[in-house]
């Protein structure tokens, strides 16, 4: 684990200093040419500013409004009945959540983590879920966006489905590894 | 689908607001909202112009080719229906090997780039192309060999064991994507895309 840790660590630092030098050696204008690179960034970032503030004002209004403990609490019997164990209502939120925005799911994992513990069956698997998947309505809205597609076809199914695969194996996994 | 789902959660959120008797929140939700957007946007371009900046340095020395040539065949596969010379494929290395090591920073830079790029090869301009969405469930689905944030989470929760979570993260989200990438597989030779 420390190898890759250290992996991560070192990647952006290396890159930074050894695409210059190659693209030097080999004759590349390498000033001009980043900041041409860095040109599309701008352009970039003003396209994808109205399908962020879009999505982030629907997910804020919902999240802040108190809509998403109703939902959960209704979501609660249908734990019940899979036969789960009752604790685990706690994590419909993050479940809910974890698809709509990274940095929401981020602060309900935090705040289970701190309340049921980090080494709680609950912290573990809010921990683990947090990790499962990234943020597949945002990225899609972003992404599909940024060039001006606006029929998704399969790609949002596609994306939840891989969501409900990452919370069944989480749940799974997280039980049969410390339980 | 997504029309509804943004409508939805506007209305569910403003009609629960009210009748939780705080309908101002509502308000200042959605200004504050609205102001982190340009927030993130601005960030973005940042760090973005840093990366499509390296990306070109990269690109002309001819470094994102060589990377193409070798990770290709294998990433390929799951694009059949990319052009043999695309530039799509530099670009959509960089964003999973970036999303694998947890640079999440640099990973939306390069995933915009290979959307941009996808884009050019798409027939019917404002839908979907199949290389599009097998892009984005691979994106949205990626292993992160360290889940680092959540792992600062534990450690400041005065977790035992902060980085056990690890081995369960790696299962988790891999079942995910090798789930994505089969039913992926399979609706596109149903519909014979």
């Amino acid at each position: 684990m420390n190898i890759i840790a250290e992996i991560s660590r070192w990647a952006i630092p290396l890159l930074l200093l050894l695409v210059p030098i190659v693209a030097y050696l080999r004759g590349v204008p390498v000033y001009e040419s980043f900041v041409e690179g860095a040109e599309e960034g701008f352009k970039t970032g003003v396209r994808i500013l109205p399908f962020l503030i879009g999505m982030l004002v629907a997910i804020r209004v919902f999240v802040d409004s108190g809509a998403l403990n109703i939902l959960s609490h209704w979501l609660r019997p249908l734990i019940n009945m899979l036969g789960l164990d009752p604790d685990f209502a706690a994590i419909i939120p993050l479940a809910i959540m974890r698809p709509l925005s990274g940095s929401g799911a981020l602060g309900v994992a935090t705040q289970l983590i701190n309340e049921y513990g980090p080494d709680s069956y609950i912290g573990r698997l809010a921990s683990t879920l947090q990790g499962s998947t990234d943020t597949t309505f945002f990225v899609l809205t972003v992404y599909f966006g940024s060039v001006g597609i606006k029929k998704y076809r399969y790609a949002l199914k596609l994306g939840l489905l891989a969501d409900i695969i990452g919370l069944i194996v989480s749940v799974w996994i997280v039980t049969k590894v410390f339980y | 689908m997504v029309n509804l789902i943004w409508l939805l959660m506007l209305a569910i959120g403003i009609v629960v607001a009210a009748l939780n008797g705080h309908i101002e929140s509502v308000t200042t939700s959605a200004m504050k909202a609205a102001e982190l957007g340009v927030e993130v946007a601005i960030e973005l371009i940042g760090v973005m112009s840093l990366w499509l900046g390296l990306m070109r340095l990269a690109e002309e020395a001819g470094l994102v080719k060589g990377i193409a040539r070798i990770f290709g065949p294998a990433i390929r596969r799951l694009f059949p229906s990319l052009k043999p010379d695309s530039k799509a494929l530099g670009a959509i290395i960089m964003n999973l090997s970036a999303n694998i090591l947890g640079l999440g920073n640099a990973a939306t830079p390069f995933g915009l780039k290979a959307m941009q790029e996808l884009q050019k090869e798409n027939p019917t301009p404002d839908v979907a192309s199949p290389a599009m969405i097998t892009f984005l469930a691979l994106n949205t689905s990626c292993i992160t060999l360290i889940p680092a944030t959540i792992i600062g989470v534990r450690l400041k929760a005065n977790s035992v064991n902060p980085t056990e979570i690890i081995g369960t993260t790696i299962v988790a989200t891999g079942c995910a994507m090798f789930m994505a990438i089969l039913v992926d597989y399979l609706i596109r030779r149903r519909r014979k895309l």
